[in-house]
C-alpha cells in the first residue's frame, strides 16, 4: 500500500480519487510508525508552507528512513516544496531538505498572484516521471509559492518568470501542480510515479 | 503562458441538469455524470455545479450528484448554490468538489469566507458576486439577483479578497440569458481591482464574446451555460477560434 500523508492541509479527496482510478488505493497513516511498510510515499497539500509543522521530527525521521530505503516518495504542489530545504512562507519551520534550495513567492509584477488556472510545461530533462508526457503538456496550478530552478528540475513553467514544476532526484520526485486535476496527463504522471514503486 | 479557461455550468435541480440540452448521443440528456463526461472529453477546463433544488431534501442529492460527477472527471469541480455554513460546504467538500462557490451566505456572513478558506485553503473558496448597473455604479444582487445587497461590486470583490477568497465568479445580471455578449466594462472593472482571478458569466451568445471578455473584460476565465448546453458551440471549437486569435488556451 502507498501511505498519503494528511498533515489536514486541504481536502485529500480528489487525490484518493485519482489514485484509485489508477488501481493504487492509498492509506493514511495515523502515526510515524505505521509508514514501516508503506510502498511509497504521497505529501499531497494545498495552502500555506506552516502547515507542515504538524509532520514533526517524528514524522520526517520516518519519511527520510523510508526514502533512504528506495521507496519513492510524491510530493504534491505543498508537498513538493517541502521536499526542499525551505520557503520564505514560514522561515522558522526546515523543510524535508531531500533538495537544495529555498522556495519563495512568486513576483506580482504583471502578473497575477496566486498563479491558478492551466500552464504548460517545458521539459528541461528526460526523466521517468514525465514519460510519455508530451512537451508543452498543460496541467492545473493553484499556488503562490514556487521552488527554484537547480539540476533536480525536470520541467518548468513561466508565469511572470520560470519555476520548477517538475522535479525528480532518483525515487523522490514533486509537481508543483495538481496531477489529480489535471486530466489525462496529470494520470500519465502519477501511473509514472506508480512505476517506480517496487512490488508489495 | 497561463491559459485562459473555460468553465461549463451545469444548473441541476433534483439531480437532473435543467436548462436545455441538445447534445446528441447522451442517454439521459439532463444527467450530470454524462454531461460531465461530454464536457471533459470536450476539452473544457472546468466544471461549476450550481444547484437550483429549493427543497430541504437538496443537501443529500447535491452529494450524490458531486459524487457522480466526481467520479467522472479529473479537473476542478466548483459546486454552489444554497451553500449558507461550514456544515454545507464541507458536504460538497466530502462529496469531491474542489471549490465552493459563496454567494448570498458571503454577503450576510462575510467570515464565512474565512472560515472555509482556513480550513481548505483560498484555492477552494469562490465568492460568487451579482451585479446589476444602476447608473454608472454596478451594484451587488443577492437571492438569485431578486435582493439588493447594498454593495458595490468592486468594493466587495476586493473585500472578498481580503477575507480570502481564492477567486471572484462575476455575474452581470444585465447579460444574463442574452446572448449579446459579456460585460467587460464590468468585468475589467473588477479584474483590475483584485489580484485574484476573475471568472465572467452571463451573456455568452458568440465565440467573438469570449475574444472580447479576455481581451477587453481582463478575464482569467470565462464561464458559460446554455452556449454549450444546446451544442450551438462545442468547447473544442470554441478554444480553436481562441487560440487563431491570440488567446492562449489548453488544447
Amino acid at each position: 500500500m502507498i501511505a498519503l500523508i494528511d498533515y489536514k492541509a486541504g481536502n485529500l479527496t480528489s487525490v484518493r480519487k485519482a489514485f484509485a482510478a489508477l488501481d493504487a488505493p492509498l492509506f493514511t497513516p495515523d502515526r510515524p510508525g505505521d509508514l514501516a511498510d508503506a510502498q511509497a510515499i504521497v505529501v499531497p497539500g494545498v495552502g500555506h508552507f506552516g502547515a507542515t509543522k504538524a509532520l514533526g521530527p517524528d514524522w520526517i525521521d520516518a519519511i527520510l528512513e523510508r526514502v533512504g530505503e528506495g521507496r519513492p516518495l510524491l510530493g504534491i504542489c505543498l508537498g513538493m516544496q517541502w521536499l526542499f530545504e525551505g520557503s520564505e512562507e514560514a522561515p522558522e519551520l526546515r523543510g524535508l531538505g531531500l533538495l537544495g534550495g529555498q522556495c519563495y513567492r512568486l513576483p506580482s509584477t504583471d502578473v497575477k498572484i496566486p498563479h491558478v488556472g492551466w500552464n504548460s510545461l517545458d521539459m528541461q530533462s528526460d526523466r521517468s516521471i514525465v514519460e510519455h508526457v508530451a512537451p508543452g503538456a498543460q496541467v492545473y496550478f493553484t499556488h503562490s509559492f514556487v521552488a527554484p530552478v537547480t539540476g533536480d528540475t525536470v520541467a518548468v513553467t513561466t508565469h511572470g518568470q520560470p519555476f520548477a514544476s517538475v522535479v525528480q532526484r532518483g525515487y523522490v520526485a514533486g509537481v508543483q501542480f495538481h496531477p489529480e486535476k489535471s486530466g489525462d496527463v496529470g494520470l500519465q504522471i502519477l501511473r509514472n510515479f506508480l512505476s517506480l514503486v517496487g512490488p508489495a | 503562458m497561463l491559459s485562459k479557461r473555460i468553465i461549463a455550468c451545469l444548473d441541476v435541480r433534483d439531480g437532473q441538469v435543467v436548462k436545455g440540452i441538445n447534445f446528441e448521443g447522451l442517454r439521459t440528456a439532463g444527467d450530470p455524470a454524462e454531461l460531465a463526461r461530454r464536457y471533459n472529453a470536450e476539452g473544457v477546463d472546468e466544471l461549476v455545479i450550481l444547484d437550483i433544488t429549493a427543497t430541504l431534501e437538496r443537501r443529500r442529492a447535491l452529494a450524490d450528484t458531486i459524487r457522480a460527477v466526481a467520479g467522472e472527471l479529473f479537473i476542478p469541480l466548483a459546486v454552489g448554490g444554497g451553500i449558507r455554513t461550514e456544515a454545507d460546504a464541507a458536504a460538497a467538500v466530502d462529496a469531491g468538489a474542489d471549490k465552493v462557490s459563496l454567494n448570498t451566505a458571503a454577503l450576510s456572513n462575510p467570515s464565512l469566507i474565512t472560515t472555509l478558506a482556513e480550513r481548505y485553503g483560498s484555492q477552494a473558496v469562490l465568492v460568487a458576486i451579482d451585479a446589476k448597473w444602476e447608473g454608472n455604479r454596478a451594484a451587488v444582487y443577492v437571492r438569485s439577483g431578486s435582493t439588493p445587497g447594498h454593495r458595490d461590486a468592486v468594493e466587495w470583490a476586493k473585500e472578498a479578497e481580503d477575507r480570502g477568497a481564492g477567486e471572484i465568479l462575476l455575474t452581470s445580471i444585465d447579460r444574463d440569458g442574452t446572448k449579446i455578449g459579456f460585460d467587460c466594462t464590468l468585468t475589467a472593472a473588477v479584474s483590475g481591482a483584485v489580484s485574484i482571478p476573475v471568472i465572467a458569466s452571463g451573456g455568452a451568445g458568440t465565440l467573438e464574446h469570449f475574444d472580447e471578455v479576455f481581451t477587453a473584460g481582463r478575464a482569467d476565465a470565462a464561464l458559460a451555460a446554455s452556449i454549450f448546453h444546446y451544442a450551438e458551440t462545442s468547447v473544442q471549437s470554441l478554444k480553436q477560434h481562441l487560440r487563431q486569435h491570440g488567446i492562449p488556451v489548453r488544447l
